[in-house]
């Protein structure tokens, strides 16, 4: 390619440090990778180790990314209120915007973005695995993002392939429990209709 | 070899292993720490040298006495540590051993933060430490180049017996990125170190490692000397990359991640119709001079975007010497520059030079 | 007895390990016996062309001018970490560093305290005057309470400039420290001793034991203000007393058991 297209689609993840925010966005770098794409995942970094806020950034594209961080994301999945607070406003108009009701106690004020909005602790926890939550979102995602969906290439049976090959094998008996919250959350959002408010936890 | 999903300092870590890399000594800060903990697990694995040393003062004597021993050694450290650095760089530098550091750098002055910046552009490309050294420094924008120049550096840190800075900043650091891995060049056995170096006189006259030249004379020599050197590898070593300048009226001039952010935002610029490129200085010192002058002499106008208050708008300014307009732009702090604010100067730059006002739409791209 | 031939048999040589150069140290000055000392026994352990000597700042600085070994000089303070470094990479070679009292127990401190608590396999020849010889006199991190020197013109006053350090004794508590003696040179039965510690402290780099240090007390005539005689006579006096000699830690087995010796 001769310079840095548009790429097919720019991603923040946020939630409280310990929600597996950057884990989800790693997941979805390396399923991108694993699907011939192009990729970045940037880390919000700070002195806190643990339970502070987190988000990252992840740019998937067909060929070589120039910007890793973005300042009008074309979708995020918000993990909880703060997050929602700082990200519903900068969303691109038009973009996705993926809420995980379950710790956002409002509506989504903006009327331009197509808002997903899933109890995804209750639907993790309902699936047997709480800690799942982002993994739910992340299929909500997937499943919702135009150029993602569009591409085909990333499936949860994609993801899940590309999660036995990262996940450290004493890990791995939780592989079908995160193809069951991708699958779900992939369900729920194909579910949840367009600019629907949340209903709040 | 396979392109994978790599942290940037895990990969330039590697990236040194396989390189054949020796010996590695540091000392824990952020946001670099990464790489630091990447060789303290893979160098014992294969048997080479893993020291934390108690500061990066200490650090950086311990690489100069790998160095003078002729072993492939280095550091890496961030902003703060490398400003304690400064002391061994010098010497380093006074007795043309061959050494590699990576400064990922953070916000500062003093403890600053640990978000990224390029505020040390003047500190590593200017000198830093005391005396009339320079040193190579290259400036990576990608993971990939990253991974390459570090190994890189081992080979031109030992072609031209010189310091070669690998200046990446926080979020090549932390972030990750597709990239490939260079395949694993054992290390050079201990009986193939260098002529010079120091590794015990067996049969032969003794080695010196040292800076001192007391007599002014006799230093003058040597300065002189090390001028020469930096003579030749400014006219064998410049890299530069030149990005969409062909048709360019206006051009971006970046390094590192504020190259990469510039292409984003030249992309959109270009989506509407201003013919924009970047020039990316890939090698600080040498700086590419005849590059970017050839540059000022097509575009009607060059926008510096810096992660810093304008440290290498200095060297464009010299170099441009008021050809054209030198505008810049920069984030200080930690503070990145998102591409819509890189574009929004951009678009300033085309209104006042002229540059927008027959800018067709050509390339019709819906938002 | 007069009647004897005269002997052809050569009882005083240059070592090997020493160059045929005149020093720059002042008439009487201790450095040169130290620099023979350490020579004699780089020939005697035959490694002349197997050890590396790390030279510091001070008057010692020039050292690598000296010694007949690949020769390294490091920055004020820094040589037991450049000596890390030569090491850790080299280690079959045997390293030492020569170091002042201002290089090693001020501005490297943190450096020589870390060398030892990481037990690197170097040997450390401590030369402590009591004083900045290099700088003309100033007062040191060694220099005794009430000494005169031209940063203390009225005496080294503890209430504000602090006490000596006594460097053998700190660092001997440190577990990475193998062998940590302090000899003198103030004297002919003092300088024989050193040269065994000096030995001692190579054979415990040889034998892979630790880290190893001789502090030698040292004169500085010139900037003492004393003849050499004196200023021998003024360590023997003055600087035992504060830095008494003995051995801090010996590590078990270096010295063949024998009745009486001290621990």
């Amino acid at each position: 390619m001769t310079h840095a297209e548009r790429p097919i689609a720019d991603v923040v993840i946020a939630g409280f440090g310990g929600q597996g925010v950057l884990f989800a966005g790693q997941l979805l770098a390396h399923a991108a990778l694993d699907a011939g794409l192009h990729t970045t995942w940037f880390p919000s970094y700070g002195p806190e180790m643990r339970g502070g806020t987190a988000n990252c950034t992840v740019v998937v594209a067909d060929g070589p990314i120039g910007s890793p961080v973005v300042g009008r994301p074309q979708a995020a999945i918000v993990l909880n209120l703060p997050s929602l607070d700082r990200y519903e406003p900068l969303v691109a108009p038009g973009g996705l915007l993926v809420v995980n009701t379950s710790l956002v106690d409002r509506a989504v004020a903006r009327d331009d973005l197509d808002v997903v909005a899933i109890p995804a602790d209750d639907v993790a926890a309902e699936l047997g695995h709480p800690k799942l939550t982002n993994v739910v979102l992340l299929g909500a995602l997937l499943a919702r993002h135009p150029a993602l969906r569009a591409l085909g290439r990333l499936t949860p049976e994609h993801l899940a392939t590309t999660l036995a090959r990262v996940l450290p094998e004493r890990h791995h008996h939780l592989l079908g429990a995160n193809r069951a919250a991708l699958e779900r959350g992939a369900e729920l959002a194909g579910a949840a209709p367009a600019a629907v408010a949340p209903t709040g936890a | 070899m396979a392109v994978e999903l790599l942290k940037g300092n895990v990969a330039f870590a590697e990236a040194a292993v396989r390189a054949g890399c020796e010996a590695y000594f540091g000392y824990p800060i952020t946001p670099q720490t990464e790489a630091l903990e990447h060789m303290a697990k893979r160098m014992p694995e294969l048997g080479r040298v893993f020291v934390q040393a108690e500061s990066e003062v200490a650090a950086i004597n311990m690489v100069y006495g790998a160095a003078a021993a002729g072993a492939r050694v280095m550091t890496s450290s961030s902003s703060p540590g490398v400003s304690l650095m400064m002391e061994g760089i010098s010497y380093i530098a006074g007795s043309e051993v061959p050494a590699v550091v990576v400064d990922v750098m953070r916000g500062g002055p003093g403890l600053g933060n640990i978000a990224p910046a390029q505020c040390d552009y003047l500190q590593m490309v200017k000198g830093g430490g005391h005396g009339d050294y320079r040193s190579i420094v290259l400036a990576p924008s990608t993971v990939q180049e990253l991974i390459d120049h570090t190994v890189l550096a081992f080979d031109l840190a030992e072609a031209w017996r010189t310091i070669v800075v690998v200046l990446a900043d926080g979020s090549l650091g932390q972030m990750m990125e597709g990239a490939e891995l260079p395949p694993m060049r054992p290390p050079r056995p201990p009986s193939e170190r260098a002529a010079w170096a120091l590794t015990g006189a067996i049969g032969r006259p003794t080695n010196l490692v040292s800076s001192i030249h007391l007599e002014p004379s006799e230093e003058e020599a040597f300065n002189q000397r090390l001028q020469a050197k930096y003579a030749a590898i400014e006219a064998a070593e410049v890299r530069v990359e030149e990005h969409l300048t062909g048709d360019a009226r206006i051009a971006v001039v970046a390094f590192g991640t504020a190259a990469r952010l510039a292409k984003t935002a030249i992309a959109a610029a270009r989506d509407d119709g201003l013919a924009v490129g970047v020039l990316r200085p890939i090698t600080l010192d040498p700086f590419p001079t005849a590059a970017l002058r050839a540059l000022a002499e097509r575009v009607d106008g060059l926008l510096v975007v810096e992660m810093n208050a304008g440290q290498m708008l200095q060297d464009v300014q010299r170099v441009v010497a008021e050809r054209v307009p030198v505008r810049f732009f920069g984030r200080t702090g930690g503070v990145m520059p998102m591409p819509e604010e890189i574009g929004a100067a951009i678009r300033e730059l085309a209104h006042e030079v002229g540059a927008a006002d027959d800018a067709a739409p050509w390339q019709e791209v819906p938002a | 007895m007069t009647t004897a031939p005269l002997a052809t048999t050569p009882v005083y040589e240059r070592p090997d390990a020493l160059t045929d150069v005149p020093t720059h140290y002042c008439p009487g000055c201790t450095h040169g016996i130290a620099h023979r000392l350490i020579a004699e026994v780089i020939d005697e352990l035959g490694v002349r062309e197997t050890t590396i000597g790390v030279a510091s700042v001070g008057c010692s600085v020039f050292a690598y001018r000296y010694f007949a070994t690949d020769f390294a000089q490091a920055a004020h303070g820094r040589a037991p970490a450049m000596a890390t470094g030569l090491k850790r990479v080299s280690p079959e070679r045997l390293v030492f560093t020569y170091q002042g009292d201002g290089d090693l127990a001020s501005i490297g401190a943190a450096e020589i305290l870390h060398a030892a608590a990481r037990g690197e396999a170097i040997t450390v020849f401590f030369l402590n005057n009591a004083t900045y010889g290099m700088t003309g006199g100033q007062m040191a991190p060694t220099s005794l309470i009430g000494q005169k020197t031209t940063s203390s013109p009225l005496g080294r006053d503890a209430a504000s400039q602090g006490s000596p350090i006594r460097m053998s004794e700190l660092i001997a508590q440190l577990d990475g420290a193998a062998y940590v003696v302090r000899r003198s040179l103030h004297d002919v039965v003092q300088i024989k001793r050193a040269k065994k510690a000096i030995r001692e402290a190579f054979e415990v780099q040889q034998r892979g034991l630790g880290f190893a240090m001789v502090e030698l007390l040292s004169s500085c005539p010139t900037n003492w203000g004393m003849a050499p005689d004196e200023a021998l006579g003024w360590i023997r006096d003055a600087m035992v007393p504060a830095y008494p000699l003995g051995d801090f830690k010996v590590p078990e087995g270096l010295r063949p058991a024998r009745k009486g010796a001290h621990a």
